[in-house]
């Protein structure tokens, strides 16, 4: 028998039941629609998380201050804060690195009748390089506003709508808390991060937030950048070091250095965990659709049964018989796989289109999807036609 | 000259001890190239056995069957495939086309099997179908036909391998008199036109007597062989 005969054999039956062929493989269809959709969500879901990161910036490394910690008698120990001294450290002795102390307050922000209630943020030049952030008009404070503690302020772009909405904020003046203060420069906006909103913020320099604002002098959180690519992990051991020394903590660090990568790569760890998760559980379904074809292929030989008997006595091999029913049923999951892999490409577009996430397609999921359609049809389609090759032609050919 | 079929001794034993029945009981005959053979007997005399052990279908449980000389004793599964589609053919009773297939590509079945290519598939198909008057229903499926044309449609499925031997199990049992009149007419020309050997199981006089020869099995065993005049009577 010719190869090309069985597989016109198979195709045939099936185009002689195309209703019920495409039930059979509907099984198949949701099951690699859904395992490709799945992790295609998952990737983009990470995608999404590798961009968030990089956009806070990729290079940025986090010095806090430590919070927890219990002393004796369950005492809560706040550690000490940085000081002036520790950031000079810092810029002085790791090299290649942008180093910008900060401070935060929420304060009441006033224009004109306009009242918001925004963060503040102290801090200086090197914050807005350190997180990739651009002026969008006027400019960043001067030497001399910083030594002076100047009142000027540099607006995110959430403020600057709510402020002003459509009027020219530069050179106006804003009310911080109980200073007033001039307005120099407006940043581009940077979006959302992680749900926060990184425009709704005010920035002045640091010396004028600590002494006119908050009235103390205490930083408690540095941002970092290292300048070139692939220095994070040597700028933060270095930090790490030279933060030791200085703050000369006894037995364990007061301190944290977060470093982005880390965050990145843990966070892609976890979406990708969550990725195979639900790819798995999409599997299952596929194994469900697997089972539909083994139970439709099964009554499909008992109700051909004669015909098989005729076959045989025609001349037909037993293998003849297990090609023509095992072609059969993988060419239906072929079908439900190609189909499967079309409506996952669907669902993911419609899914990332609801979840704002990013829509891409990898070449890779589908053909899995798709190769593990062709096995489901093989492994569950192989006892069905083993069972029509087996027949006993005679009791086959008697079958009512 | 080598006898198409050649049983010796042959039994056919179904279950065992108290419960064990004999559904042949050592039966020997021969049948010539170019014989029209009528197999008869009684429900459960063996005769749809014999026809079985005979088509390859069934192998005895005991006693040597030689087809042209073959022991087919030796063969295994696919020789025995192999001996069925180039050498042996089927009529049956309910005449077992397959559904919803035209009656060309079911005469070109066990030609698929063969692995001969679409093309001479078709023609020879046709060709069949045109022996046995009736290639103007060559696009029709079997629910399309009556009784009688499904029956010739089946008799040219059998013819188109050009078999040694065609076995016909109770061809007309499902026919009108008439159209079992055109069947065994149809069959003794094959008989006389291409020297085809067959073998016939009916239970009906009227139609053995078509024949040249009658078996007449009971209760598992030959009992009779001769003429159709000679056994009948």
């Amino acid at each position: 028998m010719r190869t090309v005969d069985i597989f016109s054999m198979a195709f045939v039956a099936i185009a002689r039941n195309k209703v019920r062929s495409f039930l059979t493989a509907l099984g198949i269809i949701i099951g690699v629609g859904s395992v490709i959709a799945m992790v295609h969500l998952g990737q983009a879901a990470t995608q999404s998380v590798a961009d968030n990161i990089s956009q806070m910036g990729s290079n940025l490394l986090v010095v806090s201050t430590g919070r927890g910690g219990r002393g004796p008698g369950g005492v809560r120990i706040v550690s000490k804060p940085f000081t002036h001294e520790d950031v000079e450290a810092i810029r002085n002795d790791v090299r290649g690195v942008l180093v910008a102390p900060t401070v935060t307050t929420n304060q009441n922000l006033v224009h004109g009748n306009v009242n918001h209630n925004g963060s503040v943020l102290g801090t200086t030049n090197e914050y807005f390089p350190t997180r990739n952030w651009d002026l969008a008009g006027g400019r960043l404070f001067t030497d001399e506003e910083m030594y002076t503690a100047a009142r000027v302020c540099v607006l995110g772009s959430t403020v600057t709508r709510t402020l002003f909405g459509g009027s020219e904020p530069i050179g106006q003046t804003i009310r911080v808390g109980r200073s007033s203060c001039e307005v120099v420069g407006i940043l581009a906006p940077k979006g959302a991060s992680f749900g926060q909103d990184l425009d709704d913020v005010v920035a002045m320099p640091i010396t004028s937030v600590q002494s006119r604002i908050v009235g103390h002098r205490d930083i408690r959180t540095i941002f970092i950048s290292a300048i070139e690519d692939g220095t994070t992990s040597r700028v933060h051991d270095e930090i790490d070091e030279l933060l030791r020394h200085r703050r000369g903590s006894s037995m364990e660090d007061d301190f944290f250095v977060r470093d982005m990568q880390e965050v990145a790569d843990t966070l892609e760890g976890t979406t990708r965990t969550l990725t195979m998760l639900l790819g798995a559980i999409a599997a299952i379904s596929l194994l469900v659709g697997g089972i539909g074809i083994m139970n439709i292929m099964l009554v499909s030989v008992t109700e051909r049964t004669r015909e098989i008997g005729v076959r045989i006595a025609i001349g037909a091999r037993v293998r003849d018989v297990l090609w023509q029913f095992l072609v059969e049923a993988v060419a239906i999951s072929c079908l439900g796989g190609i189909l499967g892999v079309g409506l996952g490409i669907v669902g993911t577009y419609v899914a990332t289109d609801k979840m704002e996430l990013p829509f891409l397609l990898s070449t890779e999921v589908m053909l899995i999807g798709f190769a593990f359609s062709v096995a489901i049809g093989v492994i569950f389609g192989y006892v069905p036609a083993r069972k029509a090759a087996n027949l006993n032609p005679i009791e086959a050919l008697r079958h009512e | 000259m080598t006898a198409i079929v050649d049983v010796r001794g042959i039994k056919k034993i179904y279950g065992h001890g108290n419960t064990e029945v004999r559904a042949l009981d050592g039966v020997d005959f021969q049948v010539q190239p170019g014989e029209f053979v009528a197999v008869m007997g009684p429900s459960g005399s063996g005769k749809s056995t014999c026809m079985n052990i005979v088509g390859c279908l069934d192998p005895p449980s005991a006693g040597r069957y030689h087809f042209c000389g073959l022991d087919i004793a030796r063969f295994n599964r696919d020789e025995l495939a192999m001996l069925r589609r180039h050498y042996l053919a089927f009529v049956f009773q309910s005449f077992n086309l397959i559904p919803r297939t035209t009656a060309l590509e079911n005469v070109a079945l066990p030609l698929v099997y063969q692995g001969v290519k679409p093309a001479e598939r078709n023609a020879r198909a046709l060709r069949a179908l045109a022996s046995v008057g009736i290639a103007e229903r060559a696009d029709h499926t079997p629910s399309e036909l009556s009784g009688g044309q499904q029956q010739r449609v089946a008799i040219a499925r059998a013819l188109v391998t050009e078999p040694t031997l065609l076995l016909a199990d109770e061809p007309t049992g499902n026919l009108d008199t008439a159209t079992t009149e055109e069947v065994l007419h149809l069959l003794k020309q094959l008989n006389h036109e291409r020297d085809l050997t067959i073998l016939l199981v009916t239970h009906e006089p009227e139609v053995a007597l078509h024949t040249q020869r009658v078996l007449w099995f009971v209760d598992g065993k030959l009992v009779n062989d001769g003429t159709p005049d000679e056994v009948l009577s």
